[in-house]
């Protein structure tokens, strides 16, 4: 029985009443008229503080807690020797801008993550810089239009091509990228429709973002024939990584032939989400468009490694300094406490996972969209819209039911090609038995959906807060913003 | 030392294979084309068990060299200071590290209510009226903010100031280059390193922002801030400034003097330098929904349960964000930083008012004692800007040539500051050197007694 902690805890401003008038400061080489004079930040003992934060932490989920399938988030275990290894005071202390020969160590490190990376993609050259997965994705298409500016043909190739079900990053970062996007349809097997594809391209094309396997779970089987359709045309091929944990060790993109491939490590490669990041976005390229990376680089030359600026074709810098650099060494250490057979069997796992979970459920009311014969690969999205139709049960109350049971929710209401979706990603590290105990509890919310529907909608009773109301939220009348601006408005 | 996932009997495996439908692993891959499947393994190196991998990870970084045993007088963006012990007990807690982003709100109400706190203490600290819940960095959020004033305005040419930190500059290059617009650079003052107002004047016609940085680049206060919010109001534009948080203990938050938008590094909040990240992005804004509307990121609000009678927090204003928006969306950020976040808001809950305020005088204390100190090295002419500063000043030697001196520095175990010139090339044989709490008096009176020996 799940029942999570519902302290009311009050927000750090209502813990005193003091007031944060600041003293008086009377300094040498400070003019008085720029020294501040309140500051309403409150005064609070380090005991009360971290009472505050550790019952705030009461009222929060991980996958440390429970089964976590949110589609296209990979929510995996984050083994607990990558923290570990981080709180190093080597890694804690060390600037960024410090002199090369005295940051060798994690140089070094951040070198051979890059190789492995390069290694698992099929790519040529790594940039561990990007942020995010969405930092990656804007990289990307600011490479490809780097390298069409470059064959003085910005002016006519403006599109970017990108499937309906694709996540909704893509558009917004090629959009960002000054692309105009040409949407391209699925066909009824839930793949880009490839007729469709050839009749968009041409001489407009500046290339396609493609996420494989979809966001429905599913391999593009014609892919080979989709990036060649794109390349005859002279566009180039991106490659969302946001679902390679299907694939690692079983195919690289870039042995399908694509030019700029992002990586989540926050996902596939098991570095923890910090409820919204940090994350990070490696971008990995081919040969043909790995000039225009961003800077810098890591490369090493035989005998010290070094921070590599000097690339006159790159798009430049992305963001302040050289990445999110414990992130990228927690992900180090993921690869190498697998090596190739344990991420291979990662991937396995994960689609087996996934296709079980599937097998389990009740089809009559988690309807298979698309073709039911194509096995999923490490997600799959099924649609609860007859509950919806018949009892009024829709996406949203199967999610607050399923929170009910101290399990998380899948990503619903995506992709948006499927009515009300259920997007669900198990990951490798739920065993069988877990696999089976979600199944039971979404058969059992199915179940009540039709014999208890209010209840449904009732839900969730077990969390720290009842159902959000999410119309006050966001009404210009009653948002609350900051502690400042309540009473404001 | 445990399996991430579970090794089961080939029985089982069949048994789970058999319910799915197929007879083999392989079978699920079926779709994919034979010839570009990886025949054999990929090449990757071998192995490692955890002890094994904690060992060796732990013996190469040991080749790092950092402020124990090479003194460093370095900030450029990222000053050096100290995490208490209470932040990592809170942001180590996986209810809060292993959650992804709240699309739940009911059972994610501790991240929520934490980055709304986040977001308060922010807007306290700048003066602002609505902060979001991260960027990735102080450079990604200047950018934003930049495209952010562009989108609001229509118009086609911004301005920032030539003493903004230049890795700031180049990302705003990059993230600007798509939108086809002028950047035209601010020049500072020669003598006081503050942003020149006659030049502002002169180049302002037609920008719709202004951006600059407070301290600036060179550590100097722009107390003129008031006049340049002036001048680009003035002109319709937007006003954004760049802060480093800590020093908002001491110095009028941008708020009032007339900021529109506040970006800056919140990894100096209670996060360790790490090599330069995870970094924090602050970003905030004033209360006026033409900007509010614009803003890019995760904003979270407080609203209440549907009773009505539980207070609760949940993600607002998402229309802006590509999840719904897509092409049409204020930004493509969907992962940002929220565990540096809540990192931040432990740690000006810890230092409260009183603490950061202490703190700032301090940090202002000790880098003006190690620039009265270094005046009395020869050839040493400190401060080379005569404005006034906060935690960093540049020094400009004369006689002896700057590489020669860091090398000598480096020999003895010191980093002095960042040579300059590569990123200003008309500052020839300046250093910025950088002092906070992290610097002890010894430390300042070691790297005097070294330039004496150096400089001589």
């Amino acid at each position: 029985m799940f029942r999570q902690a519902r302290w009311i805890e009050p927000l750090l401003n209502e813990l005193t009443k003091e007031e944060g008038v600041l003293e008086k400061v009377k300094l040498e080489g400070l003019p008085d008229e720029i020294v501040r004079d309140k500051l309403d930040i409150p005064n609070l003992t380090e005991t009360r503080v971290v009472r505050h934060f550790m019952r705030l932490s009461q009222m929060n989920f991980g996958v440390d807690f429970g089964t976590y399938p949110l589609g296209s988030c990979t929510m995996k275990y984050n083994p607990k020797v990558c923290e570990r290894i981080v709180s190093n005071y080597k890694l804690k202390m060390l600037h960024p801008l410090q002199p090369q020969e005295t940051c060798q160590g994690i140089l070094q490190i951040l070198y051979e993550l890059a190789q492995c990376l390069v290694e698992i993609t099929g790519a040529h050259k790594a940039c561990l810089v990007p942020s995010a997965g969405a930092h990656g994705e804007f990289v990307g298409a600011l490479m490809i239009r780097a390298a069409i500016k470059d064959r003085g043909e910005l002016d006519t190739r403006r599109e970017m091509i990108i499937p309906d079900s694709a996540h909704g990053t893509n558009p917004a970062s090629a959009a960002m990228a000054g692309f105009r996007i040409v949407k391209v349809p699925s066909n009824n097997e839930g793949l880009v429709d490839t007729e469709a594809l050839k009749s968009v391209v041409g001489k407009r094309t500046a290339g396609i973002m493609l996420t494989v396997p979809n966001t429905l779970g599913l391999f593009e089987k014609k892919i080979i024939e989709i990036v060649n359709i794109v390349k005859e045309v002279g566009g180039y091929t991106y490659y969302d990584g946001a679902n390679l944990n299907a694939l690692m060790g079983k195919v690289r993109p870039g042995d399908m032939g694509f030019d700029i491939i992002h990586l989540n490590l926050h996902k596939t490669f098991a570095t923890p989400h910090g409820g919204g990041g940090p994350g990070s976005g490696p971008v990995c390229a081919s040969e043909n468009v790995e000039e225009y990376l961003p800077v810098p680089l890591i490369e090493f030359d035989g005998r010290k490694y070094y921070l590599e600026y000097d690339r006159p074709k790159s798009i430049g810098f992305v963001r302040g300094f050289h990445g999110n650099i414990s992130v990228l060494v927690k992900a180090y250490v993921y690869i190498r406490l697998l090596g190739s057979m344990g991420l291979k069997s990662a991937s396995e796992r994960a689609v087996v996972n996934s296709n079980y979970l599937l097998s389990l459920l009740d089809k009559e009311f988690y309807e298979v969209p698309y073709s039911t014969s194509m096995p999923r690969k490490h997600e799959f999205v099924v649609s609860v819209g007859k509950a919806l139709r018949e009892k009024g049960v829709s996406a949203k109350d199967i999610a607050k039911a399923l929170i009910d049971y101290g399990v998380h929710a899948p990503t619903i209401y995506f992709p948006l090609i499927v009515q009300e979706a259920l997007m669900i990603e198990p990951t490798e590290t739920e065993s069988f038995e877990e696999v089976e105990e979600y199944a039971r509890i979404l058969n059992e919310i199915a179940y009540r959906a039709y014999h208890d529907p209010e209840w449904i909608k009732s839900t969730p009773h077990n969390t720290s807060v009842g159902r959000i109301d999410e119309a006050k939220a966001s009404h210009p009348r009653t948002m609350r913003l900051n502690w400042r601006n309540l009473e404001k408005v | 030392m445990g399996e991430f996932f579970k090794n089961y009997s080939r029985e089982k495996l069949e048994k789970v294979l058999e319910k799915i439908g197929v007879k083999d692993v392989e079978e699920l891959y079926s779709d994919v084309p034979d010839e570009i499947k990886i025949k054999g393994e990929l090449n990757l190196p071998k192995a490692l068990n955890e002890m094994e991998i904690e060992k060796y990870v732990g013996k190469v970084l040991e080749k790092n060299m950092v402020h124990d045993e090479v003194l460093t007088f370095l900030g450029a963006g990222l000053p050096p200071h100290y995490v208490p012990a209470a932040i990592e007990s809170i942001i180590s807690r996986s209810e809060f590290y292993t959650a992804y982003t709240p699309y739940q709100p009911e059972i994610s109400q501790g991240i929520l209510q934490a980055l709304f706190e986040y977001q308060s203490m922010i807007c306290e600290l700048t003066a602002m009226d609505v902060a979001n819940s991260s960027m990735y960095d102080w450079a990604t959020g200047a950018a934003e903010a930049l495209r952010m004033a562009l989108r609001v305005k229509g118009k086609k040419k911004v301005l920032i100031g030539e003493n903004i930190g230049p890795d700031r500059k180049n990302v705003i290059k990059t993230y600007l280059e798509p939108l086809e617009c002028d950047i035209l650079e601010v020049n500072y003052d020669g003598v006081c390193g503050r942003i020149d107002l006659g030049d502002l004047e002169k180049k302002v016609k037609d920008a719709c922002a202004l951006y600059i940085e407070n301290p600036n680049f060179f550590g100097i206060i722009e107390k003129d801030a008031a006049k340049m919010a002036d001048i680009i109001h003035k002109e319709g534009g937007v006003f954004i400034v760049g802060v480093d948080p800590i020093s908002l203990g001491l110095l009028k938050p941008p708020g009032e003097y007339g900021a529109d938008i506040v970006v800056g590094e919140g990894q100096n909040l209670g996060g360790w330098l790490n090599f330069g990240g995870p970094s924090l992005g602050i970003f905030a804004c004033r209360w006026d929904m033409s900007l509010v509307r614009q803003m890019p990121g995760r904003i979270i609000g407080m609203t209440t349960d549907l009773s009505g009678e539980r207070r609760a927090f949940t993600m607002v204003l998402q229309t802006r964000e590509q999840h719904i928006r897509r092409e049409q969306a204020t930004s493509n950020i969907c992962t940002n930083e929220a565990l540096m976040a809540v990192a931040a808001a432990a740690y000006l809950a810890l230092l409260g008012s009183k603490g950061l305020r202490k703190l700032a005088i301090e940090i202002f204390e000790r880098a003006h004692y190690a620039c009265r100190r270094l005046s009395e090295v020869k050839n040493v002419i400190v401060p080379h800007f005569s404005g006034e500063f906060y935690q960093e000043f540049t020094l400009k030697l004369v006689g002896e040539d700057i590489n020669r001196v860091f090398d000598r520095m480096i020999e003895r175990k010191i980093i002095p500051g960042l040579i300059l010139t590569k990123y200003f090339p008309k500052l020839d044989n300046v250093l910025l050197s950088c002092f906070t709490e992290v610097h002890s008096v010894e430390n300042i009176e070691k790297l005097v007694e070294a330039f004496k020996e150096v400089m001589v």
